[in-house]
C-alpha cells in the first residue's frame, strides 16, 4: 500500500511542475501588457513599472526567479491591485470557494447517492426512469441557465432567496449551492445507478438474502460499499470539476470567491494572479486526484496493482 | 453446394454479426432513437436554414423592438428587433458546428494518440501517458478561459481550445482498447506478415477500437456544446454579429423578467438538443456494451 | 422501499425548510441603514487601490472623495468651489497666483494636523516621474509642473508650488486658467500621509502597501474601516474631520456590482441605496412608474468612435464624413438606448458652463453616398472590409451592432464587430491597431477645454493620428491666454470646427448618467459631474 502511495506522490511532481511552466509561458504570450492604461504614460513610467515587476529581464531569468520565489510560497505581488500579493488575493476568494464547493459537493452526494441507490432498487420502472430523467435535466442543462432561472422562481417571483452575494443576507448561499450542486448530483445518481446495478445480482448479495436477512440490512451492509465505489472514484475529477462549475456560479451570484478573482484577473492581465491561481488549484487537483485514488484503493485492493504492467 | 444443403442452411437460424446485434438493441431503446430522429431533424434544418429563415439573419427593426411570439414573429423578436426563429436556427448552425467540429479535432488528436501509445508499449506508452496524466490534471476551464484571452476570440481558434481539452478521454480509451487487441492473434499474423505499423494500426486496431470511440463522441459533443455556450456566455466564445445558442442564453439571461421569451426558447433549444444527445449516446453506449448499465 | 422514499422526502424538505430563512419578514439592509445612518452605495467595480496619486477610475473616485479632502471642494448644487482644507483663498489680479490659506484645525486620522507642507510634498510626489502618475497632467497649469513631470526639470523648487508658512501654500500657474479651483478637488491633488507612505517604503513604489486597510491614513470626512476585496468596503464617519459636526451619514459601505442586471435587482430587493446603472430595457418602465427614484440627468461626457485617419480607407476625409453622416443617432438615442443618451454631432456636450459646440452636419444617407461616390467607392464597391472595436460591455455591443447595420443599409458596406476586454482594447489604441473604435471621455472639470486639449498632436489621448497646426496654435497657446471668456469661447469654437471639418472623431452621443436612488437618501442632487460632496448626504427613514 505504501508503496503505491509513495509512487502516486512521485508522479504528481512533474505535473505540477509542467503546469507552472507551460502556464508561465502562456500567460506571457498574451497581448495587452498589464501596465496599459487609459490616459496615456510616459516611456519612463512604463520603465519603471517593468522594472519593479522584473518584466524587464530575460524571459528565462524571470521564470526562474519566479520557481525560486514558489519554493518559499510567495506567488508575487498582484499587477493589477497594487500593495497585494497573490497569496493574499488567493487566500481571501479560498475559504468562499471552498465553502461553495463543500456545500455543492454535499448536496450532490446526498442527493445523487440517494436518487441513483433508489433507481437501482426497482431498474425500468417509474421509481427508476422518474430520478433518471431529473438526472438528465441536471446534465443538460448549463449552470449559468439553471442559476438565472433559480433566481428569477425563488429570488424574484415568490421572492423567498436572495438574488446575490455570499453571507451578506441570510439564506443567500442556499440558491448557489443548488445550482453548482445539481449537475454533479446528476452524474453521480447515474453513476451509483450502474455502480449498484453492478452488485445487485452479484452472489455475496444472494447469499445474504438467502441467509434471511431482510433486505434494507443486505443494501445498506452490503452493497452500498461496493456500489459505491465508482461515486468515490468520481471525487477527484468530481473535485475538479466543481472547481470549474464555481466560475459560472460565482459569476452569476456575484460571489467573491477564487473563481471570480480568476475570471477577473485573466481579463485584467494579472500575470502573476493567473499563474498563481492557476497553479494552485492544478496544485489542489493534483493533490484531491490523489487522494481519491489512494481512498479508492484501500477501499479496492485490486486497485493497487494497476500501474503494474 | 447442393440444394438439400442450401436449404437447411436457410432454415438455421441467421448468425447476427456484432454490430447487427448492437443495431438491434438500439432500435429497442425508445429515448435514443428519440434522440437520434431529433438530431436527424434538427440537423437538416440546420442545414437548409439560409433558404427557409423567413427574415435576415440581422434584419434589424429598431422602432419594433422586443414582441412576444406572435403570428408574424413566431418565436418574438429581440430589443433590435431581430427574429428569434432565425436567430436559434442559426445559432443552431453555429453550435452544432463547433461541437462537430470541436469533437471531430479531438477525436482525431485523441485517436491518433491513445493508437499510437497502445500499439508502442513500453517506456514510449508510459511517457505519452503520463503526458496526458499531466494535462488531465489541468483543470481545463482555467486553460480555455486563459487560451481564449491571451489568443484573442476566433473560431479556429475556439475549435482548437475545446478540442484540446477534450482529446485527453479519448486517448486514453483507445490505448485501452488498442493495447487489448494487440494481443488478439490476428494482429500478431498481420507483424509476422510484414505489414508496417502504420498499416496494423490503421487498418486492423483503429477499426476494432471503433466501438467505444464512437460512443464516447456521442457523448463529448453535448460537453463540447456546453463548453462553447459557457465560454460564450464569458464573452470569450462566439463574437457578434454570430450568435450561438449560448450568446442568445447569455442576452436572454440579461433581459429575462421583461423578455422571459428571449431565454426560454434558446435554453429550450439548446436543452432538448443535449438531452438528445445524451439519450443517444447512452443508447449506443448500452447497445454495443450491454454490461454497461442495465441488466 | 417505504423506509427510503420516507426518508428522503423527509430530508429533502428539511434541507428545504431550513434554507427558507431568507428574507421573509424582517428589514431589508436598507431599512436598516436608514434608521443606522449607512449608505449603501452600488460602486460598479472593485477599487484597484485607495492611493488618490496612482490610480484612476470612477469607483475609486466615490470612495476617494469619502475619505479624503483637497484644498477646495465643490457643492453639489451648483459645482462652485467651497472651503475644503482651505478656508478661504486669494487671487491675484492676473489670475495666476492662487494663495491658500488653510485653516488650522484639519487633522489627518491619526490625529496629525495637516499643513501646507503635507500639500507641497503630495504634489511633488504626485508629479515626480517615477510614480507615473496617469493624473500629472491635472497639474500642468502649474508653472514648470508639466517640465518636472517629463523629466527636463529635476528642481521641484523651480515649480510653481510654494509654503509661504505652516498653513499658507501659493501657486503660480503660467497661464491663467478659469477652471483651476475646480482641478484641485480632483483626487490626484489630494494630499497623502508622508509618515504613512514613507514608513511603507519610497514615496514613488507604486507596489506600496500604505493603502490598505490598516495602515492607511486620511483626512476626510470619512475613515476606512473594512475592506474585503469584492465583497464590499466600509468607510465609517471620522471624528477627527474638523467639520464632523456637519456630516449626517456614519458610514458609507461600497459594493462592487459589476453586473448591472444583478445591481437593479440588489435594488429592488432592498439592499443598495443607489445603483451606478440602469439596465436599458427597464429604463422606460422605470421613468414611467417611479420617475422619483429614476435620476437621469446630462452628464459632462462624450461618446463617439475614433477613426484611425492613418489606415485606408479612412485616411480620406470623404470618407470619414461619408461614415458620420450615415448614422442615424436619434433612431440609436431613442431606440437602443431609450432616450438616455442624446445625440450629438460634435465633440463638447452642448452647455458645457454656457459654451455651444460648432453643428456641422446632420444625419444625412444621401449625402454621405454622394461622399463616399466621390472618394471613389460609389454604392460600396470596392471597400475593404473594416473593423469596429470597442470594449467589452453591453450597451456598447448594442451601439455597435445598430451602428454596422446602418452602415450596411445607408452605404452598402461592411463593417466587422471586434470587443476586446478592457486593456487590450487600451493595447490597441495605444499602439493604433484598429480601424474605427468606440471611446467615451468624461470631463475631468467643467470646461470645454477637458475635451479640446486630447486632440492636440501627438497627444497622449488623441491616438488618431489627427494634426492641426491651428488647432494646436488654439489649444496650447491663444486659449489659456485668454482671459475673458467669450474671446475664449469663440478661440474653442474655431478649434472644434477645424476638428470637425477633418472629422478625425465620429461624434454619436453625449451621456447621461443613469442612477436608482431611494427616495431616503437626500442631499444627492443631479449635477453635471455627477459629483457627490457626502457631508451634505442624510438618509431619511420612511414615515
Amino acid at each position: 500500500m505504501w508503496r503505491f502511495v509513495g509512487l502516486r506522490v512521485l508522479q504528481a511532481v512533474p505535473v505540477i511542475l509542467a503546469v507552472i511552466t507551460v502556464t508561465f509561458f502562456l500567460v506571457r504570450a498574451a497581448p495587452g501588457g498589464p501596465f496599459d492604461t487609459e490616459k496615456a504614460v510616459s516611456e519612463q513610467v512604463k520603465a519603471a513599472l517593468e522594472a519593479r515587476y522584473r518584466l524587464d529581464l530575460p524571459i528565462h531569468e524571470q521564470y526562474l526567479s519566479y520557481l525560486g520565489d514558489l519554493f518559499k510560497g510567495d506567488m508575487g505581488p498582484s499587477f493589477y491591485y497594487p500593495g497585494r500579493s497573490v497569496n493574499d488575493l488567493i487566500f481571501q476568494g479560498l475559504p468562499i470557494t471552498a465553502e461553495l464547493g463543500f456545500y455543492a459537493l454535499i448536496i450532490a452526494l446526498v442527493i445523487g447517492c440517494l436518487a441513483g441507490v433508489f433507481a437501482a432498487l426497482k431498474p425500468n420502472t417509474a421509481q427508476d426512469y422518474v430520478p433518471m430523467s431529473l438526472a438528465m435535466i441536471g446534465i443538460c442543462m448549463p449552470s449559468f441557465l439553471l442559476g438565472p432561472l433559480l433566481v428569477l422562481i425563488f429570488g424574484i417571483w415568490l421572492d423567498v432567496m436572495p438574488v446575490s452575494g455570499w453571507g451578506q443576507t441570510m439564506g443567500d448561499k442556499v440558491l448557489p449551492s443548488i445550482t453548482l450542486g445539481a449537475m454533479y448530483a446528476a452524474y453521480i445518481a447515474r453513476l451509483s445507478r450502474s455502480g449498484m446495478l453492478e452488485v445487485m445480482h452479484q452472489d455475496y448479495l444472494r447469499t445474504a438474502r438467502a441467509k434471511g436477512l431482510p433486505e434494507r440490512i443486505v443494501i445498506w451492509r452490503h452493497a452500498l460499499r461496493g456500489g459505491l465505489l465508482p461515486v468515490i472514484s468520481y471525487l477527484g475529477p468530481a473535485f475538479a470539476a466543481l472547481l470549474s462549475g464555481s466560475f459560472v456560479v460565482e459569476t452569476v451570484f456575484q460571489i467573491p470567491g477564487l473563481g471570480r478573482f480568476y475570471i477577473q484577473a485573466a481579463f485584467n492581465r494579472d500575470y502573476t494572479m493567473i499563474l498563481g491561481t492557476t497553479v494552485f488549484l492544478s496544485t489542489l487537483i493534483v493533490l484531491f486526484n490523489l487522494l481519491s485514488d489512494i481512498v479508492a484503493a484501500w477501499l479496492n485492493p485490486r486497485l493497487r496493482y494497476q500501474f503494474r504492467k | 453446394m447442393t440444394e438439400e444443403a442450401q436449404q437447411i442452411l436457410n432454415a438455421m437460424p441467421k448468425g447476427t454479426s456484432l454490430w447487427e446485434d448492437a443495431l438491434h438493441r438500439l432500435r429497442k431503446n425508445r429515448l435514443a432513437m428519440f434522440g437520434l430522429c431529433y438530431l436527424g431533424i434538427l440537423i437538416f434544418i440546420c442545414l437548409i436554414t439560409p433558404w427557409i429563415a423567413p427574415y435576415g439573419y440581422e434584419e434589424q427593426n429598431l422602432r419594433l423592438g422586443a414582441v412576444p411570439p406572435n403570428s408574424e414573429h413566431w418565436l418574438g423578436t429581440d430589443t433590435f428587433g431581430r427574429d428569434m426563429f432565425t436567430r436559434i436556427l442559426y445559432g443552431g448552425r453555429v453550435s452544432l458546428l463547433v461541437g462537430f467540429i470541436a469533437t471531430f479535432v479531438a477525436l482525431i488528436i485523441g485517436v491518433a494518440y491513445g493508437a499510437i501509445s497502445g500499439y508502442a508499449g513500453g517506456k514510449v506508452d508510459a511517457v505519452m501517458m503520463r503526458l496526458v496524466d499531466i494535462f488531465y490534471a489541468l483543470p481545463y476551464m482555467i486553460f480555455i478561459i486563459l487560451l481564449m484571452v491571451v489568443f484573442g476570440r476566433n473560431l479556429l481558434l475556439l475549435f482548437l481550445a475545446i478540442g484540446a481539452v477534450e482529446w485527453l478521454v479519448m486517448a486514453r480509451i483507445v490505448r485501452g482498447q488498442v493495447q487489448s487487441l494487440r494481443q488478439q492473434e490476428y494482429v500478431e499474423a498481420a507483424m509476422s506478415l510484414g505489414l508496417s505499423p502504420f498499416a496494423i494500426i490503421a487498418r486492423h486496431l483503429i477499426p476494432n477500437a471503433l466501438g467505444p470511440v464512437i460512443v464516447y463522441t456521442t457523448l463529448t459533443i453535448p460537453n463540447v456544446m456546453l463548453l462553447e455556450a459557457f465560454l460564450s456566455f464569458l464573452g470569450l466564445g462566439i463574437q457578434p454579429p454570430q450568435s450561438s445558442w449560448g450568446v442568445l442564453i447569455s442576452y436572454g439571461v440579461e433581459t429575462m423578467e421583461e423578455f422571459p421569451w428571449l431565454l426560454i426558447y434558446p435554453g429550450l433549444a439548446l436543452t432538448i438538443t443535449l438531452f438528445a444527445l445524451n439519450f443517444f449516446g447512452d443508447g449506443l453506449r448500452d447497445a454495443l456494451d450491454p454490461k454497461a448499465s442495465r441488466d | 422501499m417505504m423506509s427510503f422514499k420516507t426518508r428522503f422526502i423527509a430530508l429533502s424538505m428539511i434541507l428545504l425548510l431550513a434554507a427558507c430563512g431568507g428574507d421573509s419578514g424582517g428589514e431589508t439592509r436598507v431599512e436598516v441603514g436608514n434608521r443606522e445612518g449607512v449608505f449603501h452605495f452600488g460602486n460598479h467595480s472593485e477599487p484597484q487601490g485607495l492611493d488618490p496619486h496612482i490610480v484612476t477610475g470612477v469607483p475609486e473616485h466615490h470612495i476617494l472623495t469619502a475619505l479624503f479632502e483637497g484644498l477646495v471642494t465643490k457643492n453639489p448644487e451648483t459645482l462652485e468651489p467651497e472651503p475644503g482644507v482651505a478656508e478661504s483663498w486669494d487671487i491675484s489680479e492676473d489670475g495666476m497666483t492662487y494663495t491658500f490659506h488653510l485653516r488650522n484645525n484639519a487633522k489627518w486620522s491619526n490625529g496629525d494636523p495637516v499643513t501646507a507642507e503635507d500639500f507641497r510634498w503630495s504634489w511633488q510626489r504626485a508629479i515626480s516621474p517615477l510614480l507615473g502618475s496617469e493624473y500629472s497632467y491635472m497639474y500642468y497649469p502649474i508653472e514648470n509642473a508639466e517640465a518636472y513631470n517629463l523629466g527636463r526639470e529635476p528642481d521641484f523648487s523651480k515649480v510653481g508650488v510654494s509654503v509661504l508658512d505652516d498653513y499658507t501654500v501659493q501657486v503660480k500657474l503660467h497661464s491663467p486658467t478659469p477652471y483651476f479651483l475646480q482641478l484641485l478637488d480632483h483626487y490626484s491633488m489630494y494630499p497623502v500621509h508622508r509618515a504613512t507612505v514613507e514608513k511603507f517604503g519610497s514615496a514613488t513604489d507604486r507596489l506600496s502597501q500604505w493603502a490598505r486597510e490598516g495602515n492607511i491614513v486620511t483626512n476626510g470626512a470619512f475613515a476606512l474601516t473594512e475592506w474585503q476585496i469584492n465583497s464590499h468596503l466600509r468607510v465609517e464617519k471620522s471624528p477627527l474631520y474638523w467639520d464632523a459636526d456637519k456630516v449626517k451619514l456614519n458610514a458609507i459601505v461600497f459594493y462592487p456590482t459589476e453586473n448591472l442586471v444583478t445591481e437593479e435587482r440588489m435594488f429592488r430587493d432592498g439592499q443598495l441605496h443607489r445603483t451606478e446603472e440602469i439596465p436599458l430595457e427597464k429604463i422606460k418602465a422605470y421613468q414611467a412608474e417611479q420617475p422619483e427614484i429614476t435620476h437621469i440627468a446630462p452628464w459632462i461626457g462624450s461618446y463617439f468612435y475614433m477613426l484611425n485617419t492613418t489606415r485606408e480607407p479612412l485616411t480620406d476625409v470623404r470618407v470619414r464624413k461619408a461614415l458620420a453622416m450615415a448614422v442615424d443617432r436619434a433612431l440609436i438615442a431613442d431606440t437602443v438606448t431609450q432616450g438616455v443618451y442624446r445625440a450629438s454631432t460634435a465633440l463638447v456636450p452642448p452647455g458645457t458652463v454656457g459654451y455651444t459646440p460648432p453643428h456641422l452636419f446632420d444625419y444625412d444617407p444621401e449625402r454621405a453616398r454622394q461622399l463616399l461616390a466621390e472618394a471613389g467607392y460609389p454604392d460600396g464597391q470596392g471597400f475593404p472590409p473594416i473593423d469596429i472595436l470597442y470594449n467589452t460591455h453591453e450597451d456598447h455591443r448594442k451601439i455597435a451592432v445598430a451602428i454596422q447595420q446602418m452602415f450596411m443599409q445607408n452605404l452598402n458596406i461592411q463593417v466587422n464587430l471586434v470587443n476586446q476586454e478592457w486593456k487590450v482594447y487600451l493595447d490597441s489604441h495605444n499602439n493604433m491597431n484598429y480601424d474605427i473604435s468606440r471611446r467615451g471621455w468624461i470631463g475631468d472639470y467643467v470646461d470645454p477645454y477637458t475635451f479640446l486639449s486630447m486632440y492636440i498632436t501627438d497627444g497622449g489621448n488623441n491616438k488618431t493620428g489627427f494634426s492641426n497646426a491651428r488647432y494646436d496654435e488654439i489649444v496650447l497657446k491663444a486659449a489659456p491666454a485668454e482671459l475673458d471668456r467669450d474671446k475664449r469661447y469663440a478661440l474653442y469654437h474655431e478649434a472644434e470646427t477645424i476638428l470637425l471639418e477633418n472629422m478625425p472623431i465620429l461624434p454619436i452621443f453625449t451621456y447621461q448618467y443613469k442612477h436608482l436612488f431611494t427616495t431616503n437618501v437626500k442631499g444627492m442632487p443631479d449635477n453635471i459631474m455627477g459629483y457627490y460632496n457626502y457631508k451634505y448626504v442624510y438618509l431619511e427613514p420612511e414615515a
